[in-house]
């Protein structure tokens, strides 16, 4: 049995919701870290926890990206994660938003002052409301009312979502920083491997 | 010349007097022009609470030991602080390499109770020592032709993770303006909390200007120059856009990304609520006289 067998092998016994568990368990603990001021959360919680809801959910982003070429190339299958990777995505946005607009900036007149009139926000906020039909249609039934092609178009939202929210990471950050680069390349290197497979299915055609 | 100003920022400092003052002041402020800076400086002084030292010490921004607020103090035991010297130069009656004790030698260190207004809207409250820059420069002789001053960062690339991956062009530079530069609240901080300065906080020596968002208040310092023309100034050669050879803290010129009005003032923990920033971080009453005339959201 090859290496790429037995890994699939593995990953069909792990059920989906582990994504969900996981993520569950590392919100809470970031939090429960958060409120009571432990480790880096030591002296200024409340931007330390709203960035670490904002990078799980790039990292989310990221592997919800990952999944297809990984399959399309390496042969490793992790289809079945796929939705819970992106459900998960949308609540860590979800919660970097609550921490955003109810701890940090505190007041319903500033966090839409600061929706409009900061870029970087304004990004980051289109991100997040592009997710939400998506967040929203991930469902069986969803799926089946819309049919597989108008889903499946829909859900090409995810390329644009994931684009502002690496551009959203690398906008805020003062000074030459490479770990936003780093996401920002990723999710364009991901996105474009979409495009090459686009062509190249064009050309056979 | 030392203590030409004095805290009257600790509780133990106030009297009858301040209370009656800061009265004034806000009515002043509200029946006048509104200047809610100047209103609630005077009248927010009188609680400075200062931060506890791990505060102090733990939540930096000191690019060259890394960029997030834990870095520095992971990263800055590296920093060499033995047999410091300060190269003093350009308009300057004694220019010359001065070992850090003897340039001290003579002055003043006194306690000053000042908030730290960060450009990323936060801030704090750190009770610092240290000694007037003007007693520094008078003993260095200033030029009548110098018209202001320039500060240098000391440079360890091996010690310096930061500098290695070149988030900024070091050496970190920073300047004021004579007037600035000599005004009493002005001073070149070795300690906080009677101890000698943290490496994160900028051992052995660094400035602090409490009028001026935090950045300004550069740390390390290896090198001062006189000189008559404006001294380039890091963050402003990073991003001109954003970041002015002035930066006077003004909760109405708000930085391009982000808002000036408010600020969390560290400690408060997970539910900590916003505050509203001050005019010239609540020094108006002492500093307001410098720019008299100038248009703050031109020269920011």
């Amino acid at each position: 049995m090859s290496l790429v067998q037995s890994i699939n092998g593995a990953l069909r016994r792990v059920p989906a919701w582990t994504i969900y568990l996981v993520g569950t368990i590392y919100a809470v603990w970031q939090f429960w870290l958060a409120l009571n001021q432990i480790g880096p959360y030591l002296v200024e919680p409340i931007n330390v926890l709203e960035r670490a809801y904002g990078e799980a959910a790039l990292i989310m982003m990221v592997s919800v990206l990952v999944v297809t070429p990984l399959r399309k190339w390496a042969g490793i299958n992790l289809m079945k994660f796929r939705r819970a990777i992106g459900v998960t995505a949308f609540f860590f946005v979800l919660a970097h938003f609550l921490v955003f607009a109810i701890l940090d900036v505190q007041t319903l007149e500033r966090v839409w002052t600061e929706i409009v009139k900061r870029p970087y926000v304004t990004v980051g906020m289109t991100s997040f409301l592009m997710l939400i039909p998506l967040a929203v249609t991930s469902n069986n039934l969803s799926l089946r009312k819309m049919g597989a092609a108008a889903w499946r178009r829909m859900h090409k939202l995810t390329y644009p979502a994931a684009i502002l929210g690496g551009l959203h990471y690398l906008w805020l950050v003062k000074g030459f920083q490479l770990e936003p680069i780093i996401y920002l390349a990723a999710i364009l290197g991901l996105v474009a491997t979409r495009y090459v497979t686009l062509q190249r299915k064009r050309l056979m055609a | 010349m030392a203590y030409r100003w004095s805290n009257t920022l600790t509780k133990a400092d106030i009297t009858p007097k301040d209370a009656y003052l800061n009265r004034r002041q806000i009515l002043a402020g509200t029946i006048g022009l509104g200047a809610i800076g100047l209103a609630g400086g005077a009248s927010a002084q009188g609680d400075l609470k200062p931060n506890t030292l791990e505060q102090i010490t733990s939540y930096n921004n000191y690019y060259e030991f890394g960029t997030g607020k834990g870095d520095p103090a992971a990263n800055a035991h590296k920093l060499v602080t033995s047999a410091w010297s300060i190269k003093v130069d350009g308009l300057v009656d004694n220019p010359g390499e001065y070992a850090l004790d003897d340039l001290l030698a003579g002055l003043s260190v006194e306690d000053r109770i000042y908030r730290l207004r960060c450009v990323e809207a936060w801030s704090m409250v750190v009770p610092w020592n240290g000694i007037e820059l003007a007693d520094i420069l008078r003993k260095v002789g200033v030029q009548s032709r110098a018209k202001y001053v320039a500060f240098e960062t000391v440079v360890q690339p091996e010690n310096m993770i930061g500098v290695q991956r070149r988030v900024l062009d070091f050496p970190y530079v920073e300047g004021l303006r004579l007037d600035e530069a000599m005004h009493p609240l002005t001073i070149m901080a070795t300690g906080i909390y009677d101890e000698p300065l943290y490496n994160q906080n900028g051992a052995p020596i660094r400035l602090v200007v409490p009028w001026k968002y935090g950045f300004k208040s550069i740390k390390s310092i290896s090198r001062i120059t006189l000189t008559d023309r404006e001294p380039p100034i890091s963050w402003n050669v990073a991003n001109p856009r954003e970041y002015g050879f002035y930066s006077n803290v003004n909760p109405n010129v708000d930085h391009p990304r982000w808002s000036q009005a408010t600020e969390r003032l560290i400690g408060g923990g997970l539910f900590a609520a916003r505050q509203d920033t001050q005019m010239f971080n609540g020094y108006a009453n002492e500093v307001a006289s410098l720019y008299n005339g100038m248009d703050l959201a031109e020269f920011f």
